[in-house]
């Protein structure tokens, strides 16, 4: 796994260990400060997911977009997304990066290249297939990377989508987290035995490949080649990168008493950590020291707390603002 | 004022073609939008002149095409997409309601959707329960989108630049029946805007407060009731969102009698609506309870034997304003279910 061609050279390396490190350790925080109740929205945290937002991420241009879902805080960080103006937006401020009106499902940066995140399962498909469109029409595609989990794939406008970006070729790569459940429902559930995900991509004769979603290096390998095939004009790409959610669905808590992950399913995964199988790997590579470890957590303790201090300390939108924003003008 | 006359249908295509021939960001996107019906003609002789990256044809997959569409609005593009029949269109009420309506809105006014979604009501020829559903009231109740229903040949070139030329998402809502209605229609571009209602007729004794389709049986009403001495102010509401009832207050004010006719449901309708706005504004002014000229509260029934005691009548119209006038009825022979209601009146079809 993650070896060959499409190992990330060095210093991409570094930066995809810190970029997994940096989501955690943000998620962790958010995960202490949603204890006081001031952050009052429903947040799904990516803690155990990290691996593809930061494999996927690595290769993007700022000015590609991507688009997520209900759980995006770790796609957001990893594509650039202003991290001050996510706290805020969680605590509702009037310097969130949608103006408090939005909250944790609802996460942009347009700059960065992060369209938009919402929660109706499904719907940020289409809608960043239409960004590639619109390049397409524009006469200068653009990459147009889609975040989604396995619940998604359910849906009929993933399939839509997919068939409409292969009969125009879009530069689309669909990324689908399987994380294995959707809220508490297993996939056993809700999928055919016997068929993965990655076949419905090849159904409508779209390129795909199925990998390893918290080995980083692979998550890296894969997104290269689904991302080359996207940008080259070939049509879209899809990835089915398996992976796995440690908290509850929505919220910051352990669930495992609710009993609907098998014995020892948790453990396993934990034990597949991508920040630890991450950092395991590139001390093996001799990339980083352990002062170099100590050094990132300490930068990036740094940053959060002004990020939350910053927030923390942001006015509130004020009451003229209930109306702002109902149209464009 | 122009005195060419064009159909509405031909007022419709004058107007994606002005708007596409004057910013490459306008694309047009629908089932069959560049075949050789060209949504009834609407979107005539686009195809050939912009070609197959400004006329797209779709999957039939109204969900994510809407969805697709947004996307593009957000990267920089105007899309125009049509839908032959409403009821379509209700395979995409997540990315109208959920994305469309609410994006501006939902983070924080940074991004728009300028975005026009087409939707053809239609009636008649047993269309039935699913291609004749009027829902501009489904529509009008969602913050965020606007909600426009032409009824002339004028305001649907005029009212579908605007609607093209707006940042906002636009539910544009066209009634079959208005398409070959021809009336004056300037040429180049000119816009009506989106809000304030017309005053199409002036009169003294009865407000009719109209939509769409209604709009053009008020005015038939009205003419065969000027030879009675009864006059009807007809005001015709072609923005239902944001609506801006005024012209209906200040006509009421006039004539103290209110009629609201609207091509859609009974209850919870848009009628009641500009029922609700005249009752909180000008409750004084009126001399009778305002009436509701509408559909009944049940599904289209497709055989004429059911459909013609189903749409309401100009003589419904007629009826509603000799009674608030207090003028006597007048006898109507009795309609027969084997009559020919099912087609557009031909003894008229303009000028509007």
């Amino acid at each position: 796994m993650g070896g060959g061609s499409g190992t990330p050279p060095p210093e991409v390396a570094r930066g995809m260990l810190r970029g997994i490190m940096r989501i955690r350790m943000i998620e962790e925080r958010v995960k202490d400060l949603y204890a006081e109740q001031e952050m009052r929205c429903p947040t799904h945290f990516s803690i155990g997911q990290e691996g593809v937002a930061v494999g996927v991420c690595a290769h993007l241009r700022r000015d590609e977009q991507i688009t997520s879902a209900h759980r995006s805080h770790a796609h957001y960080l990893a594509k650039g997304g202003d991290l001050k103006a996510m706290l805020a937006e969680l605590y509702g401020k009037a310097t969130g990066c949608a103006a408090g009106k939005g909250g944790s499902m609802h996460l942009t940066d347009v700059a960065a290249g992060f369209l938009g995140a919402v929660p109706i399962v499904g719907s940020t498909i289409s809608i960043g297939v239409g960004a590639a469109l619109a390049s397409v029409l524009q006469g200068s595609p653009v990459l147009s990377v889609i975040f989604f989990g396995d619940g998604a794939t359910e849906t009929g406008v993933f399939h839509e989508s997919l068939n409409f970006a292969a009969v125009h070729k879009l530069p689309v790569v669909m990324v689908c987290e399987n994380n294995l459940y959707s809220v508490l429902s297993p996939l056993s559930w809700r999928h055919p035995e016997g068929r993965e995900i990655v076949q419905l991509a090849q159904g409508h004769g779209v390129w795909n490949r199925q990998g390893d979603g918290n080995d980083a290096d692979d998550v890296y390998a894969l997104a290269g080649e689904a991302i080359d095939h996207a940008r080259s004009g070939r049509g879209p790409a899809f990835l089915e990168l398996e992976t796995y959610r440690w908290l509850e669905h929505c919220g910051p808590q352990d669930d495992r008493h609710l009993g609907y992950r098998p014995p020892g399913e948790y453990e396993a995964w934990l034990a597949r950590d991508p920040l630890a199988l991450y950092t395991e790997r590139l001390r093996e590579r001799g990339l980083v020291s352990v002062a170099d470890l100590e050094t990132m957590a300490r930068e990036i303790a740094v940053e959060i707390d002004d990020a939350v201090t910053y927030a923390k300390s942001s006015p509130f939108p004020t009451r003229d603002q209930l109306s702002a924003h109902l149209y464009a003008s | 004022m122009s005195t060419r006359q064009l159909k509405f249908v031909q007022a419709l295509a004058e107007a994606l073609d002005l708007c596409m021939a004057k910013d490459p960001r306008v694309f047009v996107l629908g089932l069959g939008a560049p075949d050789a019906a060209a949504v009834f003609g609407s979107t005539k002789g686009l195809a050939g002149k912009y070609g197959p990256r400004r006329v797209l044809d779709m999957p039939v997959a109204e969900n994510g095409m809407t969805g697709v569409a947004i996307g593009a609005a957000l990267r920089g593009m105007r899309p125009v997409m049509t839908h032959i029949r409403l009821e379509f269109a209700m395979l995409a009420i997540d990315p109208i309601v959920n994305q469309a309506a609410k994006w501006h809105y939902m983070f924080g006014g940074q991004a728009s959707v300028p975005l026009v979604i087409r939707m053809v009501v239609g009636r008649g020829w047993g269309q039935g329960p699913q291609h004749s559903q009027s829902l501009q009231a489904w529509f009008a109740h969602v913050p965020g989108l606007k909600v426009v229903m032409p009824a002339t040949p004028y305001d649907a070139k005029g009212l579908l630049i605007s609607a093209i030329e707006d940042d906002n998402p636009v539910v544009f809502i066209e009634h079959r029946w208005l398409y070959n209605i021809f009336g004056p229609v300037p040429e180049g571009i000119y816009r009506v805007p989106l809000g304030r209602p017309n005053v199409l007729r002036r009169g003294r004794h009865v407000t009719v407060a109209a939509t769409s389709y209604m709009t053009l049986e008020a005015t038939r009403a009205a003419d065969e009731l000027a030879r009675e001495g009864l006059e009807l102010e007809i005001v015709d509401i072609h923005t239902l969102n944001p609506f801006d009832e005024t012209p209906v207050l200040e006509s009421v004010r006039k004539t103290g009698r209110l009629i609201v006719a609207d091509t859609g449901w009974r209850s919870v309708g848009f009628a009641a609506e500009v029922v609700t706005r005249v009752v909180e504004q000008c409750l004084g002014d009126l001399k009778e309870p305002p009436v509701r000229i509408t559909l009944p509260d049940l599904p289209t029934p497709t055989t004429r034997a059911l459909s013609n005691y189903y749409y309401p009548l100009v003589r419904d119209i007629a009826a509603a304003a000799r009674r608030l006038a207090g003028r006597p009825p007048k006898p109507e022979p009795e309609i027969k279910p084997e009559a020919f209601l099912d087609v557009p009146d031909a003894a008229f079809d303009g000028p509007f």
